[in-house]
């Protein structure tokens, strides 16, 4: 398990690759932690069922931000019925980081959205 | 202050270790630790004198009766009521508000009127106001200055003869401001308003006297000053409390009652209806005593000195802006920062692995927040049991979150 604040998680939250915004997304998805005003927005284009391209915008905890990018990365190139098929457990598994409860709904933020934008799909 | 060494053996929870490292406990702005005085005088009541108050006729309900009603003096003569009857037990500051809210506001809303907060208040101070608010009674919120105190100048404009209730917090728990209440105590009586402090900063850390600030109500919380969680204070002039209505029915609160009509109670009881927290008012009352016996003009001025080695440590701090005052005499100890590029729950999760506990967050201050033009803050806060040492590890633990992501 990677520590929270591993070199690989800082350099994602300082240097995402999937940072940006798509103007003509097919999906978008805007979603927010109340508790701690963290946001993110989710921006898809699927084309014939797959996800050809995949951004986020957002502000927040380190946690928040580099499992957002991480996660972009994992869904890109998916049809969009795999990516829905993402278990929440599945998706901790893969960003591999040693998470305090307290902690658990940041690095969750982005999943949340990308299940909010992929509903009807 | 001296023998703080001493004082902070009087805190059991100060010995523990976290991620192996000693606790440094800089979040009694959210909550303060206790001691040993306040924990075993619950114990005591739980194990000696446990009853309900004010019905039992046997010897414990007269020991639990006589200690709530202790209690009740104590908090009075903290804040020099003219009298115990002044006192209304409630939850906490936030329930002593909306205790002001639903009694006195409520009734008046549908014919209008005006109530004025600022906008450096907590939720707590905002929030039971958009709910009068909602019924009929105007709002408005007056803004800070550049020196992060209350537009004095506007506020007098805003207020006008229809306003029913000017209000504001007496120490900002974001922003340390304490503000001239005793000024806007005479802006509001001047213009037929009442007046309510937002306590819950300030009596925990200075000496209050609601008779000179002459503020019409005052809320505060016991767990901020050493208390337990559950028991917390609302004073009113008497005159308030004996015109206003209810705010919860129930056991208590009655004197009479038939199926079609209730006497109700004498102030405070009118107030308090159910059985109170009669552990949470004994253990006030050890907090208070336990504040006393230092004096609270000593822990202010242990704050002062506090406040000002933190401002002066923080000045020397690249990449970390703080806010709200940078003069101590004007400030409790309360220190609001940033470390650029790094987001608060960063900073506190780092601080945490080096055993010091911060808040980070919104700190219940949306709107400030917004005015300040930051999403959140980190957040320190120091009481009796801290020190120098406890500020500069803080410091330590800043310059290894900025070597962590680099800033």
């Amino acid at each position: 398990m990677l520590d929270m604040y591993a070199e690989e998680i800082l350099e994602r939250y300082k240097d995402p690759v999937n940072r940006g915004e798509i103007k003509n997304a097919t999906a978008e998805v805007h979603e927010t932690n109340p508790l701690c005003g963290d946001s993110v927005d989710i921006y898809l284009k699927i084309e014939n069922g797959k996800i050809s391209e995949a951004k986020f915008n957002g502000f927040g905890c380190a946690i928040s931000q580099a499992s957002a990018d991480l996660l972009l990365d994992e869904i890109r190139g998916k049809s969009s019925k795999d990516a829905k098929s993402l278990a929440k457990e599945q998706f901790l598994k893969t960003l591999g980081i040693s998470l305090s409860p307290a902690r658990l709904k940041c690095a969750l933020l982005s999943w949340y959205a990308l299940m909010i934008a992929l509903q009807d799909r | 202050m001296k023998g703080i060494e001493k004082l902070k053996k009087d805190f059991p929870i100060l010995k523990r270790k976290i991620n192996g490292k000693n606790l440094v406990y800089l979040d009694s702005a959210a909550t303060s630790q206790k001691p040993v005085q306040v924990i075993k005088a619950i114990k005591d009541y739980y194990e000696n004198s446990n009853a309900n108050v004010s019905r039992s006729v046997h010897k414990l309900g007269e020991e639990a009766t006589e200690a709530y009603e202790n209690a009740r003096k104590t908090v009075a003569g903290l804040i020099n009521a003219n009298s115990e009857k002044e006192i209304v037990f409630v939850r906490n500051a936030t329930e002593g508000i909306n205790l002001v809210a639903y009694s006195y506001l409520l009734p008046l809303a549908p014919s209008g009127g005006k109530i004025i907060s600022t906008v450096m208040e907590h939720h707590s101070n905002i929030v039971p106001w958009q709910f009068i608010n909602s019924h009929g009674m105007d709002l408005e919120f007056a803004d800070i200055t550049k020196n992060f105190g209350i537009n004095l100048k506007k506020l007098n404009g805003m207020v006008s003869k229809g306003t029913k209730l000017v209000t504001t917090t007496h120490a900002s728990n974001v922003l340390g401001t304490i503000n001239e209440v005793d000024k806007i105590s005479k802006i509001a009586h001047d213009n037929g308003s009442l007046f309510l402090v937002d306590a819950a900063q300030s009596v925990p850390h200075m000496p209050v006297d609601v008779q000179k600030l002459d503020c019409d109500f005052l809320a505060f919380s016991g767990h901020k000053m050493l208390g337990p969680t559950g028991i917390g204070v609302l004073y009113a002039k008497e005159e308030h409390l004996e015109s206003m209505k209810p705010f919860m029915y129930g056991g208590d609160m009655i004197k009479t009652v038939t199926l079609e009509n209730t006497n109700f109670n004498d102030i405070p009881w009118k107030f308090e209806a159910g059985t109170p927290n009669v552990a949470g008012a004994v253990g006030l009352n050890a907090a208070v005593n336990y504040l006393k016996k230092i004096g609270l003009d000593k822990i202010r001025k242990h704050e002062i000195v506090l406040t000002k080695h933190a401002l002066n440590e923080f000045s020397k701090l690249d990449n970390v802006s703080t806010y709200g005052p940078q003069d101590e005499n004007k400030k409790g100890c309360v220190i609001s920062f940033n470390v650029k590029g790094v987001h608060p729950h960063d900073v506190a999760s780092l601080l945490d692995r080096e055993g010091i506990a911060t808040r980070s967050g919104h700190a219940c201050a949306q709107p400030l927040m917004k005015r300040l033009g930051v999403k959140a803050v980190a957040r320190a806060s120091g009481y009796i049991y801290n020190d120098k040492g406890d500020i500069d590890s803080l410091i330590d633990g800043i310059n290894k979150v900025k070597k962590t992501f680099g800033v």
